[in-house]
């Protein structure tokens, strides 16, 4: 019965895509129309082929195939992000790489968004539905809750990431950062997103152990942030229901704090709590011991989550938002600190006593040099957020630097290590093919990160003091183009980090390629184990 | 009658920044109340069991995962 309902609804779907295709008022809305058309067509004969026929309904074992597309979706999508930035950094450094045959389509502003939603929604999305996946299911003794609905998250979420990225080339967006889909991608991924949070709540509510770990809690609070965040910064007006353009219901001021609301809290709760899950779960699993104190990880999920939330007014130091609210945005940062730095140490006296471990395995190295980049960029945050600072440092490259030695550090090194974890054991393999190959990638990405993050501070800083110099009379010394001819240097620097990034991850793909297809498979464990 | 902006303002600043408070200095405490010890100990563990099949779920020789695991 159920699959006759899906069939009717496919068939609906791709009708009125059709008919959207049709009737659509700009090109994006078309593509878009045609793309949907095509998956819904193509499901709606896939399911007609396997209506009625008998299923298999696997029971004693966890659901580990959509982990594992989850895993390749992660490796496919980061080297994507990766190349595009690294593209864009060069176009930033010569302009002529913005083609005059591509212009419209391969400009700087139209990659721009599309670097981002790839690095942090294709590539650290997908990262976070395979742990999450995996993770909840090794926690809570059960298999996934809701059969395929998993299949249904992980599939819904690359589409929506397709419709983004082909929206972002051919112009639709509302040009909010970070949430530049329009607004029927929006509704998609609502759909998706409450898909995501019943299949991972379903999981934990038919939990066989009796506590909820501490990973658990953070990708909760991931999921549902995210819910609210989206629904309330994409509350817009469509202009027509056959065009993509649409129109923000708040204005002004209002706009703009809905907007660093939404903007930071996807940095505390998509980047920091969601990957804080991976963290509490990888690095006892890779250190082999448990996490240093299970009380500090609870005061660091209460704490985080009872800040983050404040902390979004720091973006707007000097604008119409009234004083009270920015200051109560830069107070809440600064106390962030405190929450992050326990999570820090947390995650570093793990491996009190395997410390021994860093010389001899590059994985936990990674993982190492992964908090130690959390603890960096929230030291760096805080900081960056009070309002003296910020009048230095708002507007230039010393925020994108900050962004970097986050998201490269953090976010990059901790899904590499959850890859190098994860790729053995969802394919049962004995080993990583190549244990060099890591180290190889190991120091690419620290060197490539450092190039990165030092070139900024030059830059940012440099271009912060000479945007603010004026001379005896009150002139200001320089003009915006100085600052850009100041620093070709180091955007060729920062260009050339990302190239040293770009290539290690492009080593992990082949090493993790390797592993699956030339790896020996892992012995089953003999019969009789001698008694312990 | 004051404008929905002033009563909320003045409800956020007072009661709501309380209850929240209270909630969080609770929930602080309550993860060091005596006898938690051992409930965390055991919930730390929780990664190191029933690495490959569900709690339950019998193995491939028979012996049931999670029994396997805690008689090691």
């Amino acid at each position: 019965m159920w699959d006759y309902a899906k069939i009717a609804a496919l068939g609906l779907v791709a009708l009125a895509a059709a008919i959207a295709a049709n009737f659509a008022r700009d090109l994006a809305y078309q593509v878009h129309a045609i793309i949907i058309l095509l998956v819904a067509g193509g499901l709606f004969i896939w399911q007609v082929r396997r209506t009625d026929e008998p299923k298999a309904i696997p029971a004693g074992e966890y659901m580990d195939d959509v982990v594992r597309a989850g895993v390749i979706a992660t490796a496919f999508w980061g080297v994507v992000g990766f190349a595009a930035g690294t593209f864009i950094a060069f176009q930033l450094a010569f302009p002529q790489l913005n083609f005059e045959w591509a212009q419209g389509y391969m400009n700087f502003g139209k990659l721009r968004p599309l670097h981002t939603s790839a690095v942090i929604f294709a590539f650290g999305g997908n990262a976070l539905l395979a742990t999450s996946f995996y993770i909840v299911q090794r926690t809570s003794a059960v298999r996934l809750w809701g059969g395929n609905l998993a299949w249904f998250v992980f599939w819904g979420y690359n589409l929506f990431i397709v419709l983004a990225a082909t929206g972002y080339l051919l112009g639709a967006t509302q040009s909010k950062e970070y949430a530049e889909p329009e607004w029927y991608v929006d509704l998609w991924l609502t759909i998706v997103w409450v898909a995501y949070l019943l299949v991972f709540l379903g999981t934990i509510m038919t939990r066989k152990e009796k506590h909820i770990y501490v990973a658990n809690w953070f990708f909760l609070s991931f999921i549902v942030t995210i819910a609210m965040l989206h629904v309330v910064n994409n509350l817009v007006i469509p202009v027509s229901i056959f065009g993509a353009r649409s129109v923000q219901v708040m204005a002004g001021v209002q706009d703009a704090m809905t907007q660093w609301w939404y903007g930071h809290n996807a940095v505390g709760f998509f980047l920091t709590a969601g990957f804080l899950g991976m963290m509490y779960y990888f690095v006892p699993k890779q250190a082999e011991r448990p996490i240093f104190s299970y009380k500090l990880s609870i005061v660091h999920f209460w704490a985080l989550i009872f800040l983050y939330i404040w902390a979004g007014p720091h973006h707007l130091h000097y604008t119409a938002l009234p004083d009270w609210a920015s200051t109560l945005g830069m107070v809440f940062s600064v106390v962030l600190w405190m929450p992050s730095w326990g999570g820090m140490i947390n995650g570093l006296m793990t491996l009190s006593g395997a410390w021994d471990k860093l010389r001899t395995d590059p994985i936990i190295r990674m993982m190492v040099v992964s908090i130690g980049f959390y603890g960096m960029s929230t030291f760096e945050g805080p900081m960056m957020s009070i309002r003296a600072v910020n009048s230095l440092s708002h507007y230039t490259d010393w925020t994108i630097g900050h962004v970097h030695s986050g998201a490269l550090g953090w976010n990059g090194m901790i899904t590499f290590g959850a890859l190098y974890f994860l790729v053995p054991k969802l394919w049962n393999r004995e080993r990583l093919y190549s244990l060099s190959a890591v180290s190889w990638h190991f120091w690419l990405a620290t060197i490539g990160i450092v190039l990165y993050a030092s070139s900024m501070w030059v830059t940012g800083i440099m271009e912060g003091l000479m945007w603010r110099e004026v001379d005896a009379n009150g002139f200001l010394v320089n003009s915006f183009a100085d600052t850009v001819a100041a620093k070709f240097p180091m955007y060729v620097v920062r260009g050339l980090g990302g190239v040293l990034f770009l290539s290690g991850a492009i080593i992990m793909c082949v090493n993790l390629w390797l592993t699956v297809t030339r790896g020996t498979a892992k012995q089953a464990a003999p019969l009789a184990q001698p008694a312990e | 009658m004051q404008d929905t902006y002033t009563l909320l303002r003045h409800f956020a600043d007072s009661w709501m920044l309380l209850a929240m408070f209270t909630f969080f200095g609770a929930a602080v405490l309550f993860a060091f109340r005596p006898g938690s010890r051992r409930t965390h100990d055991d919930t730390a563990d929780i990664p190191f069991r029933n690495d490959s099949k569900p709690a339950g779920a019998e193995d491939s020789f028979g012996t049931r995962a999670n029994m396997k695991e805690a008689a090691q």
